[in-house]
């Protein structure tokens, strides 16, 4: 399968859970499908939530869980 | 420096505008100033303003504006004595003003006690109906039972609100229509409240049917208390204010006058100290106004009381709290004329109020007698994404409401925001609007007007010839 990366359309924070005190939207290793949500983007108080526009199996995050992202920036590895 | 104050020094706790406006105010009073900073508004028009930059940490508000050690700490590193908190943020966290007091620092803000006391909403109930003032039907107190809160619900009579106690500011609200929705929302509303605030619990208010927001501008010094008059901000969206008025257009002379000697009753109640809000909801039908909360700090909307009362509450809140007394009587304070604020949000109307940080890349400031723009903006200024949308206010002044409406339609003309999109183009709608030019608003009117009217929305420049 090709590699594909989900890149966020927005600035702001990435986080990977729903809320703080839940499990993540997906972990390395876990097939997501096209439209499934694999993150979330605080901008301006908002939240975004970010969906997968191919499928693949998550194989890495390269950013850590509460760090700023800009637009544009991957967010999601799929191998 | 001003004479008798007892500060030199004042570290500024927040960011944006509010933190512009602060720097002008203490400028005039002769202080120092000391901006605190996150990593991500090391370039801000704030920092750029302040004598001093202290950067406080990451981007995420958590991580800087909020975390009180480290501003505190900041503070005592520089050498200010005193502590503005601005609005949001920390400004009414209890526990930061007793910290900044038990530091030996002077908090521009009234006591930890006040702000604890009125951070708790049922709390502040009990104590605006002890003071003799009227408030919205509904719960005595505070309930963590749902049967309890539900025997008080049918009391009142449905629909009601169910709010969190530490809630406040629109949040955390829910609305039962009846005892069967009363079952499914009231424990939804206290686990969101104890997620939220860390408190669960909830009280009831009985839904006042197109009910306008007005609120009351009180100054106090621990002493003595005087009010500024009135703001109407019915025009909301999503229980955020959007546009605000000084005074209310809806209030006659005599309701005027006892709405702000009870907002002075409850203040003096509490000895308030600095700037603060007690907020109602008005009742055309009867005439009669209802409590809903105190804010202890000044409001994003306080320009529109300077304007008609040609005073400074930035200034007037500083020096109240540095020992300075609130050099005027309430026989001083007279308004004239009528002031509307606008707030220019960093958002697209055009897609549903989408949040949209970016660059500006040309900026024009609106300018004539009785304009006046707040703001944190400069040409190629990068809006960061971490904060509030909030980029700046336009406030405008006229002999009365309907010149005022039409000076903000040209002001609004005036402004230019480019690389981003702002809310720039819902005033220019608003003020077409028949319903707004006759002042026949409630709470939730603009949500129904926008529901109506997505088409005058489009982005500024692309509206149809």
């Amino acid at each position: 399968m090709a590699r594909h990366e989900i890149k966020s359309p927005i600035p702001g924070t990435f986080y990977r859970r729903p809320a703080p005190d839940e499990p993540p939207f997906v972990e390395v290793g876990d097939a997501v499908a096209e439209g499934d949500v694999v993150a979330l983007v605080e901008v301006m108080k908002s939240f975004h939530p970010i969906k997968a526009d191919a499928e693949g199996t998550v194989s890495g995050f390269p950013l850590e869980d509460g760090e700023p992202v800009t637009a544009g920036m991957t967010i999601v590895e799929l191998g | 420096m001003e004479q008798g104050l007892s500060i030199k020094r004042l570290l500024i706790a927040n960011r944006g505008e509010i933190a512009c406006r602060v720097i002008r105010a203490a400028r005039e009073l002769g202080l120092e100033t000391v901006q605190v900073a996150s990593e991500a508004d090391t370039d801000s028009l704030a920092a750029r303003l302040a004598d001093e930059v202290k950067v406080i940490g990451p981007p995420h508000p958590s991580k800087s504006y909020l975390d009180a050690g480290v501003i505190l700490s900041a503070a005592m590193d520089s050498g200010a004595d005193a502590i503005h908190p601005g609005y949001g943020f920390l400004s009414e966290n209890a526990g930061f003003a007793d910290a900044v007091e038990s530091a030996g620092l002077t908090f521009v803000g009234p006591s930890a006690d006040t702000i604890r006391l009125m951070g708790d909403k049922a709390a502040a109930r009990r104590q605006a109906r002890n003071a003799g003032v009227p408030t919205v039907p509904g719960s005595p107190g505070v309930m963590t039972d749902v049967d309890e809160a539900l025997a008080e619900a049918e009391t009142v009579g449905f629909p009601v609100m169910i709010k969190a106690s530490a809630g406040g500011g629109g949040r955390g609200i829910r609305v039962a229509g009846s005892a069967e929705e009363f079952r499914k929302l009231a424990p939804q509303a206290s686990s969101e409240a104890a997620a939220a605030f860390g408190d669960n619990g909830i009280y009831v208010e009985k839904v006042i049917e197109k009910a306008r927001h007005v609120e009351v501008q009180v100054l106090g010094d621990g002493l003595d208390v005087v009010h500024f008059f009135d703001r109407e901000c019915s025009l909301q969206r999503r229980r955020q204010k959007v546009w605000e008025e000084a005074p209310s257009a809806a209030l006659g002379d005599a309701v005027r006058a006892r709405l702000c000697a009870s907002a002075v009753d409850l203040a003096k109640s509490v000895n308030y100290r600095g700037a603060g809000t007690v907020e109602y909801l008005y009742d055309d039908e009867t005439g009669k106004f209802h409590f809903i909360e105190m804010n202890t700090r000044i409001q994003v909307e306080h320009p529109v009381t300077e304007m008609i009362c040609g005073t400074d509450l930035v200034i007037g809140m500083i020096r109240a709290c540095a020992e300075g007394g609130l050099g005027l009587t309430q026989d001083d304070i007279v308004r004239t004329g009528h002031a509307i604020e606008v707030r220019l949000n960093a958002e697209d109307p055009a897609s549903d109020f989408m949040p949209f940080p970016g660059i500006v890349t040309k900026l024009r400031v609106p300018e004539g007698e009785g304009v006046r723009f707040d703001h944190m903006l400069y040409d190629g200024y990068a809006v960061p994404p971490f904060y509030d949308s909030l980029l700046g206010k336009l406030i405008v002044w006229a002999p009365d409401r309907p010149q005022a409406i039409a000076r903000l339609a040209s002001a609004l003309e005036g402004l230019e925001i480019e690389g981003l999109p702002t809310t720039a183009p819902l005033f220019s709608a608003l003020a077409g609007s028949a319903d707004v030019q006759a002042n026949a608003v409630h709470t939730s009117w603009m949500e129904t007007w926008l529901a109506q009217n997505a088409d005058k929305l489009t982005r500024q420049g692309e509206a149809a010839a």
